[in-house]
């Protein structure tokens, strides 16, 4: 274990040693115990494993764990705020925008840095910015009216 | 009075998975654990001519290596759960599926040795350094190719590569002589391509053996935690069924892969007693390519026969079904009484006749993929009446409602009795097409067609599909060679406070059970749906199941949480007359308690539920407590059924397909949660449409799985579809007492053939007489069925 890498993880610094080789996703899921993100592939297609690193949503299986040293991560443990749901979260629920789960917080994570930096987007857009992020349950039409929910919520302050 | 059937009731269970907290297998960690990963066969065919171990096993963090014979020999291969025989009554070939093979492989991922170390990783490092002798054989893929003569053979024990062949309908020479007096007969080969199901989440077991109660415990991603006890005990370990059990936490998709038992649940449960450690396996995605079942792969051949009017006269159906290298689960059943069956489709064809050829192919395992069999009917039927209407000339609207069976309730008027040995319980067909045809705007779409003039062709295709759900009555499955019964199981437990849990055999993996049924029993029982939980999963707290599948949930599982609450009731009332001092007979239960009719009399639900378990104030005689379960076996299947629409353009120069538009109007009976039922017909109709434009596994001539990945096989993403356009009639069935008929597979059951109707009719319309494009319909394809 000859890395020492030092990542803060939904506002949490983690220090410890890691195998050069191990993923960002194995060291979230199995170092911390973080096992909110998900692993749907062995080939960066499906997006389960999606997560914000320094505020962008990376694949976590595409990277090295020891590349986020220094870095600030969140991941869907790390959406709600005090307890009170992201417009996201609370969008996938209104809408029915999961059935199994498992895609969700890939799905999520990518979701919440498509409207960060398009805050109103289009059916089409959302769709676009989907397209790494697989899911088998739900044919997609849920996940964006959930999208479509969240970015409508974000834009009102209540 | 109903506060939550019938209501779009927000998903209980969302919060755990919207936050991060869902359990699947790969999240669970147990003291001690081990890993494992397989060594699996790089060759479709091959001897195994030796394995050496020696260095794999001096790697860091090794534990045990397991080859095929360190299995004893008490220890049987992964079993199958349905007898399908020959036409001459022999029975089936049924050759031995062993956990780990000994000496030869039949399929590209056959495991062949199972690593077990400290990590996941040191498990990978030593199974790559496993060395494996093998001598390469000659592999056969097609299921056509397999019965011929000089094809490589799968298992010795099967000559020509055949498992079965079968038959169902009417005589053929009677179909024939129906046939040869048509005015018209419409013929197609085809094949229905195989596809792979591909949950998100890859399968995962972890085998967990407790020396201080002597006992096994199995986590798996599975549907039917039961039925792996049952199979994995008495068929594969020979381990007393007490003394294992089956967890199926959170499940991430099946959509019938994980009904099956697999090698891999049976080798770690085994294994954590022999090593004395609890074992993990998560499948890469790459092996879940290789070695989940895989679905369809049917080679086929049709004839429909006309009479002068359009009105079917005949059908013949030949199908060469590929099963692959072993017998799955339920793999027998799906080409036979899950497709043959369904060949009366929607329509009163007087004869009708289908012929399958079951073979085995040095290829993964085919088994139920979400419809198993009933997509494969419907396309053949759908395919057929809509090449048939562009070669008679007809609207294809039209010429399904010349043929439609008229409508019956099946309770004033009898259920209807096909040539394939089913009788349907409800049906009323003409309104799901004709409201399909309205939100197409059907009259103005084809105005629209015939004006088009942009180098883009637009195409229009129908399928209107009845499937056979609520799997399934006993003793029908049984006659057909079901090994198992097909009932579902709950229990109903009254907490002293009145509050409720329910233990359904019923599995949820994406279905939303801790909702719907919640909403069931909250309404019988007149109680907040809050005071309701919903317990699925476990083998030790459920006291029995059949688990999730052919859109059974809700129709089997439904209905018995419906018969427990019943008994509930009924008992509850003995309690609440004694607590009245009045007879049960002169109480009515309403809104979470029981009243004196006629008085303003009434003791609450909770009331009674704290007298069952404080008895000190009872009836005489009665026993204590306030807890059911009912096993509920179904009298029939439930026939649901709808009409698709496809909205396709062609673009004439690169053959590429776009899907405009997608209408899908289904009638599965009362529906307890739209938002739910709904998600479920969106989520089939992806997977259908998958097929017909992405999807499809390409196997070369040695048996390579040419796309086993994700950059290979082609998933639907969200920019290939549409927003789907949904509505609903609702004929209720009307032999159970929820009336439902079950909404899991009607999407991806209708869709296939409406997307290729709709490509098929665009090229014709375009003056290109195309009969068949095959799917996946690439644009390759397209273009040269439009240049040939
Ligand atoms: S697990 Fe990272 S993209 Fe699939
Ligand atoms: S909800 Fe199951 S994969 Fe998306």
């Amino acid at each position: 274990m000859g890395n020492m890498i030092t990542v803060t993880v939904n506002g949490k610094e983690h220090s410890g040693g890691v195998e050069g080789r191990t993923l960002l996703v194995d060291y979230l899921r199995e170092h911390l115990g973080l096992t909110g993100t998900h692993i749907g592939c062995d080939t960066s297609s499906c997006g389960a494993c999606t997560i914000h690193m320094d505020g962008k949503a990376v694949k976590s299986c595409t990277v090295l764990a020891v590349q986020a040293d220094g870095s600030e991560v969140t991941t869907v443990e790390g959406l709600a705020n005090n307890g009170s749901l992201h417009p996201i979260q609370e969008g996938f629920k209104e809408e029915h925008g999961l059935q199994c789960g498992f895609c969700t917080p890939g799905m999520m994570m990518t979701a919440t840095d498509l409207l960060k930096n398009n805050p109103n987007p289009t059916e089409d857009e959302i769709r676009h910015a989907l397209e790494g992020n697989f899911c088998r349950c739900t044919g997609y039409h849920n996940i964006v009216k959930s999208i479509q929910y969240a970015a409508k919520k974000m834009q009102s302050p209540a | 009075m109903t506060n939550y059937i019938g209501k779009s009731v927000k998903r209980v269970e969302d919060k755990r998975f919207i936050t991060g907290q869902g359990k699947y297998t790969d999240d669970i960690k147990l003291n001690g654990m081990m890993y494992g990963y397989f060594v699996r066969s790089p060759y479709a065919h091959a001897i195994v001519k030796s394995i050496n171990i020696d260095r794999a096993s001096k790697m860091p963090g090794v534990n045990k290596i397991l080859v095929g014979a360190d299995i004893p020999e008490a220890i049987a291969g992964v079993p199958c759960g349905w007898q399908v025989d020959f036409k001459n009554g022999d029975t089936m070939k049924e050759p031995p599926h062993p956990l780990l093979v000994r000496k030869k492989v039949r399929h590209v991922g056959d495991g062949v040795a199972f690593v077990v170390a400290e990590t996941r990783a040191q498990a990978k490092d030593a199974a790559d350094e496993v060395d494996v002798d093998y001598e390469i054989l000659d592999a056969v893929t097609c299921p056509k190719k397999a019965t011929e003569e000089g094809a490589a053979q799968v298992h010795e024990d099967a000559p020509g590569n055949l498992c079965f062949d079968w038959e169902l309908g009417n005589p053929k020479d009677e179909v024939a002589a129906a046939m040869a007096a048509a005015a018209h007969v419409t013929e197609l080969d085809f094949s229905n391509q195989r596809v792979v199901p591909n949950a998100i989440e890859p399968r995962s077991a972890i085998g967990h053996y407790d020396t201080a109660y002597d006992k096994y415990t199995l986590y798996t991603s599975t549907q039917n935690p039961h039925l792996i006890r049952l199979l994995m005990c008495a068929f594969v370990l020979g381990i007393p069924e007490h003394k294992v059990r089956v967890i199926g936490p959170d499940v991430g998709g099946g959509f019938g892969s994980k009904i099956f038992h697999y090698a891999e649940e049976a080798l770690v449960t085994w294994a954590s007693k022999e090593l004395g450690c609890p074992i993990k396996w998560t499948a890469d995605r790459s092996e879940s390519f290789l070695t989940d079942a895989h679905g369809r792969d049917h080679v086929s051949n049709a004839k429909m026969g006309f009479d002068s009017e359009g009105k079917i006269v005949a059908l013949q159906a030949y199908t060469y079904a590929n099963l692959g290298a072993y017998l799955s689960t339920f793999a027998p059943a799906v080409p036979t009484y899950l497709h043959g069956t369904l060949m009366q489709g929607l329509y009163t064809t007087p004869k009708i006749n289908v012929d399958v050829k079951a073979a085995f192919t040095h290829t993964c395992a085919v088994d139920a993929y979400r419809g198993a069999g009933r997509p494969e009917a419907t396309y053949l039927l759908e395919r057929l009446i809509d090449l048939a209407a562009l070669e008679m000339d007809m609207d294809p609207a039209e010429l399904r409602f010349k043929n439609f069976i008229p409508a019956f309730d099946g309770v004033e008027q009898e259920g209807y009795t096909t040539q394939v040995a089913l009788q349907y319980d409800s049906g009323n067909y003409d309104p799901v097409l004709k409201r399909a045809l309205e939100m197409v705007g059907y009259e103005e779409f084809r105005k629209e067609q015939a004006a088009q003039s942009n180098g883009k062709l637009l195409g229009i295709g129908f399928s209107t599909y009845i499937e056979a759900c609520g799997i399934a009555p006993s003793a029908v499955v049984g006659a057909l060679g079901a090994r198992a019964g097909l009932f579902e199981v709950a229990q109903v437990r009254v907490q002293p406070t009145g509050k409720v849990s329910v233990f359904t055999g019923a599995h949820s993996h994406g279905q939303g059970h801790e909702t719907t049924f919640a909403q069931i029993v909250a309404d019988r029982m007149g109680i907040g749906i809050d005071d309701v939980e919903i317990i699925h999963g476990d083998s030790d707290s459920v006291a029995f199941g059949m688990g999730t599948y052919g859109s059974r949930s809700l129709a089997v599982g439904g209905s018995a949480i419906v018969n427990s609450i019943d008994k509930v009731l009924e008992k509850g009332a003995k309690i609440a007359a004694h607590l009245l001092e009045a007879s049960a007979d002169d109480l009515e239960y309403a809104e979470g308690k029981w009243t004196v009719k006629g008085t303003d009399k009434s003791v609450s639900f909770g009331d009674v539920s704290l007298t069952a378990y404080v008895p000190h104030n009872y009836p005489e005689g009665l026993e204590p407590g306030l807890d059911f379960n009912a096993f509920y076996d179904p009298a029939n299947f439930t026939y649901p059924f709808g009409a698709h629409v496809a909205i396709v353009e062609v673009d004439k120069e690169t053959g590429e397909v776009k899907l405009k538009r997608f209408i899908a109007v289904d009638d599965v009976g009362n529906v307890i949660n739209p938002m739910i039922v709904d998600g479920q017909i969106h989520g089939g109709l992806a997977q259908g449409i998958g097929q017909a434009m992405h999807e499809g596994t390409v196997y070369d001539e040695t048996g390579q799985l040419i796309n086993g990945s994700y950059m290979d096989y082609c998933m639907p993403r969200a920019d290939d579809l549409p927003s789907f356009e949904i509505d609903r009639t609702v004929t209720p069935c009307p032999h159970n007492p929820l009336g439902v008929k079950g909404a899991g597979e009607a999407g991806c059951i209708g869709s296939t053939p409406a997307v290729v109707n709709a490509v098929i009719d665009a090229l014709w319309k375009g003056g290109f007489k195309v009969k068949d494009v095959p799917m996946p319909m690439t644009p390759e394809r397209v273009w040269t069925a439009m240049n040939n």
